[in-house]
């Protein structure tokens, strides 16, 4: 039996005080973190903070602990949040839809549907088949990874506000931009065609529909277990980076190398992101170490778009419904608005 | 019973059929579990997240995997 479903409360008083203990306990880790670690590292095993070994050592273990807080909670409440839309609903909202609103409400829906992307090719010939136009049906899948829910939490405790809504706004205008393109470049014959074939039946059902208060808890449980396991080498990955660097690379290395100045920062950055696959909250500590490394917010964004929306994998899976054409217009078009993207706000926030 | 595990083969649609199984064997019903991965198939029953639990055609579960206690639940009212 999984935890998730040994933790189910059995009366309403039980999953208040469960959640309100679990709250209680998070925001007690969150305030000694930072505390204890000092304690530990410097006063009991007598590291010198100020030092190389001793702030990276800091860093590394306070960093970690922080992160991992932030993922818990950020990802039971998104989760929690989520399980009351579906793709199903989804669906429904977008058929009859015109291109250009449609475009735009698909983009928005994007950012709030649960979705997996191994889900992408059973969504993409559903929606097709129940007439959703390819551009619009584009803008659906390209926001859906591109403006993760979890990165903008992630980036608002991090980050603050602006940089949360420059990414907000940015992932959404692509997603627009580059499905309305792609509707427009008449891609009906690079889909393959036994996707227009395919016939509806069976009778639908509503994966968020009947679910009781309980279950909501008990899917967001398990969705922390599933995400953490998932992404944990790339938190220690993007952490580890951090600490090195916090240690060790003076802060100039990156400033000299990738600064807002260097006109080929943001396209390497985003040649970079294409082969690395990782979600966007995955990536996150990296772009922190990253930027506390001194590299400018516009290079990071685009960085981290690249990894999460131009993927191997996912081109892949993709390539069961889309001929290669598509695919390759899809990936240009995309990569095209990431790097637009990069150097506009490289330029704003420079400015 | 025809009990039908709709999905591509991804980690979540072998976590369904691993508890369909449990669930089956548990119960000690007469039932064939099949896989589905064709997505046209697929598609044709609706469902657009997977995994999928299908009993006899008619989908009962899609775009999660419900506990073991669920899933016998989901089949005792079926039979």
């Amino acid at each position: 039996m999984s935890l998730a479903v040994r933790l189910r409360p059995r009366t309403p008083t039980q999953r208040w005080a469960g959640l309100i203990a679990a709250g209680l306990v998070w925001v007690v880790a969150y305030q000694v973190n930072e505390p204890f670690w000092t304690w530990l590292l410097g006063d009991l095993a007598g590291l010198d903070l100020a030092g190389r070994t001793g702030s990276a050592a800091l860093f590394f273990a306070y960093d970690t602990v922080k992160i991992i807080l932030l993922l818990v909670a950020i990802i039971f409440v998104v989760t929690l949040l989520r399980s009351f839309m579906s793709v199903e609903r989804t669906r429904a909202l977008l058929g009859g839809r015109r291109e250009g609103v449609g475009n735009v409400a698909a983009a928005g829906l994007g950012v709030v549907t649960p979705f997996c992307s191994c889900s992408a090719v059973p969504a993409f010939i559903g929606f097709v088949a129940a007439g959703v136009p390819i551009g619009v049906t584009m803008s659906f899948l390209i926001a859906s990874p591109l403006v993760n829910e979890i990165a903008i939490g992630l980036l608002f405790a991090m980050f603050g506000l602006g940089p949360t809504l420059v990414y907000v706004v940015a992932g959404l205008s692509i997603a627009i931009v580059a499905g309305w393109v792609l509707g427009r470049l008449g891609v009906e014959k690079w889909v393959e065609p036994f996707v227009f074939e395919t016939r509806l039946g069976g009778q639908l059902i509503d994966p968020s529909a009947g679910l009781s208060l309980d279950d909501r808890v008990q899917l967001g449980i398990e969705e922390v277990g599933s995400i953490l396991r998932r992404i944990w080498p790339y938190l220690l990955i993007g952490i580890g980076l951090g600490a090195v660097i916090h240690g060790w690379v003076p802060t100039d290395f990156f400033v000299t190398y990738a600064s807002a100045s260097n006109p080929l920062g943001v396209l390497v950055a985003v040649l970079l992101g294409i082969p690395l696959y990782s979600n966007a909250a995955g990536i996150m500590p990296l772009v922190e170490s990253l930027h506390g490394a001194g590299l400018p917010m516009g290079t990071l964004l685009a960085f981290m778009m690249s990894v999460v929306a131009l993927s191997l994998p996912e081109m892949i899976l993709l390539r069961r419904v889309l001929k290669p054409q598509l695919i390759a217009a899809f990936a240009v078009v995309v990569g095209l608005g990431i790097v637009a993207v990069g150097y506009l706000f490289n330029l704003i926030l420079a400015a | 019973m025809i009990i039908k595990v709709l999905g591509p083969g991804c980690a979540n649609c072998k976590n369904l059929e691993r508890v369909t199984r449990e669930a089956v064997d548990g119960l000690g019903l007469d039932a064939t579990i099949e896989k589905v991965e064709d997505y046209p198939t697929i598609v044709g029953y609706g469902v657009m997240s997977t995994p999928a639990l299908v009993v006899d055609e008619r989908v009962v579960v899609s775009g999660r995997v419900p506990s073991v206690a669920q899933v016998r639940e989901l089949l005792t009212t079926s039979a």
